[in-house]
Formats: structure tokens, sequence, C-alpha cells
């Protein structure tokens, strides 16, 4: 993939995004003005301490939470001050979300969870199982499609909730931790599924992570201290 | 979208099925308790009904006092026989008109006896009941003026006393006096209020009044009808008459009552609407019991299921989605309640009446109010739990461990 051009609108974007909890004495500052801008097709991977904002950070990209103050700009368009019908709605049809904790719905097959996303687009049952049958075919779990969750293991649960994120085809693939419950060799085929991912489909990811071997997986690497950016630098991928 | 919606409700009702029974129990309960009971009731009223309607609407029964429901039967003087004599002479249209005064008397014969109603009329009460002679002969005209020691009896008193042997002619004792047993009557079967009617004896009426009560009172006096007149101009006339022969003044309430079976059969069913109204109330308190217990289990549902709100939110679900997919479940949930409580109310309201004998009479509007009644509760009571869920923010419920 090609770096992206000079002057591109950037996808994700922040301006002076800061967030604060509670108030008073009890005032935590997450955020504390961050400008932060992301293109298209990027694999970025934001690091940092507990405590230093990255998890608030992804929940705004997510549009999970909002900011206090400062602006967040998707594509272009400020979406701070949406209502949640229509942080909703750009959820479902902007992005994808893989969990650490993979989140799949328990007692509900595998090709079930992947059509979860497509049942609230209001897809018709003959389509929607067709797509999810492809997303878990490019996961490489086209053969567990009626496995619940507990019959699969860590890495095939996680990525069944990688084929939910995908199956919707978002312009922003979501990552919190997503090999945080895995083990090594696990963590790699997870990360080097979302790095093809990134690579052939064009999908950008936002990755969190506090591990340096996932993170070196990224093209871009953010991190966070004390809710400001501490350092934002491109580096050579690992081969997947 | 909503196929998904009710096939999501019962996957979640499915998944935990003892939890689900227990709290639909309340609904179940009452929702049967119902039900069995209406259909109980409307079977025993179609059988009075029936019964009563049998013994002829071209009858007329006048009572001392009035009747009915917030009325007590005040003490009225009795009827004499210068009232018969002066109904039968007076008003036009009646085929006949029998005096009725009763008692209870033990029967002997032989070694066999039995307590059995005494009834005291003439040879019209066979005209206006409807009843005749098996076997034997009716009343002589003189035997009724005179109070003599003769009979009829019903079948069950025959039955019981005199077996496979001939009645006709044998002398049986009534109460403190020796009878000649002169007919037997036709077997009529069980009357309207499940009483047998071939367990009697109709004696003269003089003979009763002399023998057994000792007072010339009549106690109320059935009037035939001919089929040809109006029950309604009779009743008219019948009232004039006794208000002008038991002088009451006008504007007091008559101190008698005249009634065709169509009005008693009224009288009874205002008493069901009152035990309907009752049921009713018994209904709403469990009811609103058993919401309550569909609310309290889809509190803990959407607190146990936070995680699944957490995840169906974040990948897109709306508020609205959320909240109609355990309003559906609440729903769903009541009225599987509601449906076991028809079918169980029914299957004990079968096994009742068949034990009592008496029609298995299903009312299709209590069934669908019962069902329409448990679909309500769950709105209501579901509502609550599902509008929590659909709030619910999704960072939090994602972290809900």
């Amino acid at each position: 993939m090609a770096e992206p051009a000079e002057g591109d609108t950037p996808l994700i974007e922040f301006r002076a995004v800061a967030k604060v909890y509670g108030s008073g004495e009890a005032e935590v500052r997450a955020l504390a003005g961050v400008d932060l801008a992301i293109h298209r097709h990027e694999f970025v991977a934001i690091m940092g301490p507990s405590g230093s904002g990255k998890s608030t950070a992804m929940n705004i990209i997510g549009c999970l939470d909002t900011p206090t103050s400062g602006d967040y700009l998707f594509d272009g368009i400020p979406i701070t001050g949406l209502d949640r019908r229509q942080y909703t709605l750009l959820r479902r049809h902007m992005l994808g979300f893989v969990f650490q904790g993979f989140n799949l719905l328990p007692r509900t097959s595998a090709v079930e969870n992947v059509e979860l996303p497509l049942v609230y687009r209001g897809m018709p049952q003959r389509e929607r199982r067709q797509r999810a049958l492809a997303a878990l075919a490019q996961v490489g779990l086209e053969r567990r499609a009626d496995h619940q969750p507990s019959q699969l293991s860590g890495g095939q649960q996680q990525r069944v909730a990688i084929a939910r994120a995908i199956v919707t085809e978002p312009a922003v693939l979501l990552a919190d931790e997503p090999t945080g419950n895995l083990d090594t060799r696990t963590s790699r085929e997870i990360m080097d599924l979302v790095g093809a991912l990134n690579r052939d489909r064009g999908i950008t990811v936002v990755m969190v992570t506090h591990e340096p071997d996932i993170a070196a997986y990224a093209k871009r690497v953010v991190r966070f201290v004390d809710g400001r950016i501490e350092s934002d630098e491109r580096q050579e991928q690992v081969a997947a | 979208m909503f196929t998904e919606t009710l096939k999501l409700a019962l996957h979640a009702i499915r998944r935990n099925p003892l939890r689900s029974f227990l709290t639909v129990l309340g609904i179940v309960i009452g929702v049967a308790a119902v039900i069995a009971m209406v259909t109980i009731g409307n079977g025993t009223t179609v059988q009075v009904t029936e019964r009563l309607s049998a013994l002829g609407t071209n009858v007329l029964f006048v009572r001392p006092g009035q009747f009915g429901p917030g009325r007590a039967s005040n003490e009225a003087k009795s009827f004499t026989w210068r009232d018969v004599d002066a109904m039968r002479s007076q008003v036009a249209g009646v085929s006949a008109v029998a005096p009725v005064s009763q008692s209870t008397a033990t029967v002997i014969y032989g070694g066999a006896s039995r307590s059995t109603t005494v009834v005291g009329s003439t040879s019209d009460y066979l005209v206006a009941q409807n009843r005749i002679v098996a076997s034997g002969r009716g009343f002589l005209p003189s035997e009724e003026r005179s109070g003599a020691a003769v009979c009829i009896v019903g079948d069950t008193v025959r039955e019981k006393l005199f077996g496979s042997a001939s009645a006709v002619g044998e002398r049986m004792r009534l109460g403190s006096f020796s009878c000649e047993v002169i007919g037997v009557l036709e077997r009529k079967g069980e009357g309207g209020m499940g009483q047998d009617q071939d367990d009697m004896a109709l004696i003269p009426l003089r003979t009763l009044q002399r023998r057994i009560t000792g007072s010339t009172g009549i106690s109320a006096i059935s009037v035939a009808v001919r089929s040809d007149v109006s029950t309604t101009k009779v009743q008219g006339e019948l009232e004039r008459l006794l208000r002008e022969r038991r002088r009451i003044l006008p504007g007091r309430e008559d101190d008698f009552s005249v009634n065709d079976m169509a009005q008693i059969v009224a009288t009874m069913a205002s008493t069901t609407t009152l035990l309907t109204g009752l049921l009713g109330a018994v209904a709403a308190v469990s009811l609103l019991v058993g919401g309550i217990g569909i609310m309290n289990i889809m509190l803990v549902s959407v607190t146990e299921r936070t995680r699944e709100i957490g995840i169906r939110l974040a990948i897109g679900a709306l508020e609205g989605q959320v909240l109609t997919q355990f309003l559906v479940e609440a729903v769903a949930l009541s009225i599987f309640g509601g449906v076991v409580g028809i079918l169980l109310g029914l299957a004990l309201a079968w096994g009742a009446v068949t034990a009592m004998s008496v029609p298995f009479v299903v009312s299709v509007p209590i069934v669908a109010l019962a069902f329409g009644f448990s679909a309500l509760v769950g709105v209501v009571f579901g509502y609550f739990p599902a509008r929590s869920a659909a709030r619910l923010d999704p960072i939090e419920a994602l972290r809900h461990e």
C-alpha cells in the first residue's frame, strides 16, 4: 500500500480532543488536548501504560464515548455533538470492533455471531448467511460455522470476532488488545490475519496494545503518556 | 427483523426453561383459575337453564315475598284456598292452578325407610309441573276435598321402598300416618339445581296441611298458561288480582312475586354476574403478582446479560432494537404463561364438569381476554427492564463481568 498522499482528508482526525471524567477534586483528565490524524489504509498501533488515555482515545474513535472538548472528524466531517442514535449508526456502518475478551454471544453459533451486525442492518436471512459464511472463510473458519464459542479455542473465538467485525465491510477495524487473552503462537496467527486484512483489503486498522511485538505488526505506532501523545512514529512492519 | 427478535426471545427463554417456567407460574395459576372457574360456571349455568326451560316457559310461579339479589324474602303472608279459586275463576287463559306446599317426612314400607320431600298439591300439579302418572291413578276430587290419606310416589321412592314389587295399592307409612299408594310418577331425572325430582311423594294439599304442617297457608302457586295466551298478560292479571286480594295500597310494593322461568333464569344469571366480577378481581390480583414476577426476572436477566447488551450496542444495535428485544421476550414469556394457564384451566374445568356431569362450555371471549391480558402484563411489566437494558452505556456494559 502506498503511503497516504499529503493533503488527503484523514479518515479519523482529533483536533485538541480532551476528555475529563468527574469534577472538582475527583477530576481526572484522561485526554489533555490530543491532535491525531489517521488516513485510509493505515495500520496504527496505540500504545502506552494504563491510565495513559489510550483506551479513552480508542472509545472516542469507536464512537462509544464523546470528547469533553475539541473535535472529532470522521472522513472530514465533525461528529462531535451527534446524538446516541447517530453514533450507533456510525458504528453500524463504518466501524468493526474486536475486543480483548472476544465478546461473542454465548450459546450462539459462530455463523450467527458473525451475522449479528447484519441482523441490525435489516439484511435478509439468505444474504446474511452467505456473507457471514464468506467472512468466516476469510478467517479460515468455514468448517466451524456451527460451533458455539464454548466449543472453540481462544484463537478461533477471536477469528470469529474478526469475521463479525469485517462482515459489514467497515472503513475502520478497531482492535482493543486483540491478543491480550492469547498465547504467543496464536497471537501471531491473529496478527497475521489482521495484517493481511489491512494489506489485502485496505481496511484501516487502529489497534490498542501494550505488547511491543504485537505493535511491531503496525506501520505506525502512537504512544500515549498522561493523556498526551508522547511519540508518533512510522516503522517497518514485521514480515507477515 | 421481527422474526429475528422473536427468535432471539424464544432462544433466551429456552436457555433457562425451569426459570422461565417459574417466572410465569403466577400468570399460569391466575389464568388457569379464572378459565377453570368461568368454564365450570358456564357449564352449570347452561345446564340449569336447559333444565329450567325444560319445565316449560308457560308456567308462572307465584310466591309470597320478593326474591332476587339484594332483596331478602321478607315475612309475607302465604296464600289461601280462596286465592287459588279466584285465580282459576277470574284470570282468563290459565289451564291449571296448582297450590303447592312442601315438607319433609320419613316414608316407611316393610323394612325400608327413606326421608323424602312431601309435596302437597292438587291434580293440577301434574299439569303445571308437566308430570305424568306412569301407573295407578291421580287424585280424585273427593280425595282432594277431604284430605284423604292417599299418595302418588316418585320413582326413586318406589324403587327404594318397593324394589321390583308393585307399589300401587300398598299402604306405607308417611310421617305419622299411614297412606295408600295410588300411583307412581314417571321418572323425570335431576332438576335445575341438581336435585332428584323423583325423590318425592305427592299428597293432596289438605292432607299435608292437616296431617303434617298443621297450617292452612299455601306457600306457592304454580299457574300453567294456555299456549295460545300471552304469559305476560296473565302475569299482569295475576299481579293485579293478588294486589287487590292482599289489599296492597297503590304505590306500595308487592309482597308477593309472579315469575316465569325466564325471569328465574335471569335472577340466577345476575348472581353469576356477581360471581364473575369477583373472579375478575381475583384474576387482576394474580396477574399483577404474575407481572411483578416477570418484571423481577427480566431485571435479573438484564443484569446477567449486561455484557451481551454491550456487544449488541457496540456493533450497531439501536436503543429501540434492544428495547424491542427485551420487550418481546417479556411478552413471549407472559403469553407462554397465559397459554399454559388457559390449557391448564380448560383441563381442570373439563375434569370437574365431567365429574359433575355438567356440559363443557368454553367461553371464547374469556379465553381471548385471558390471552390478551397476559400479553398486556408482559408489555406493562417488561417495559421498565427493557428500557433499562436499552439505555445501558456500551462501554460500561462491555466492561461488566
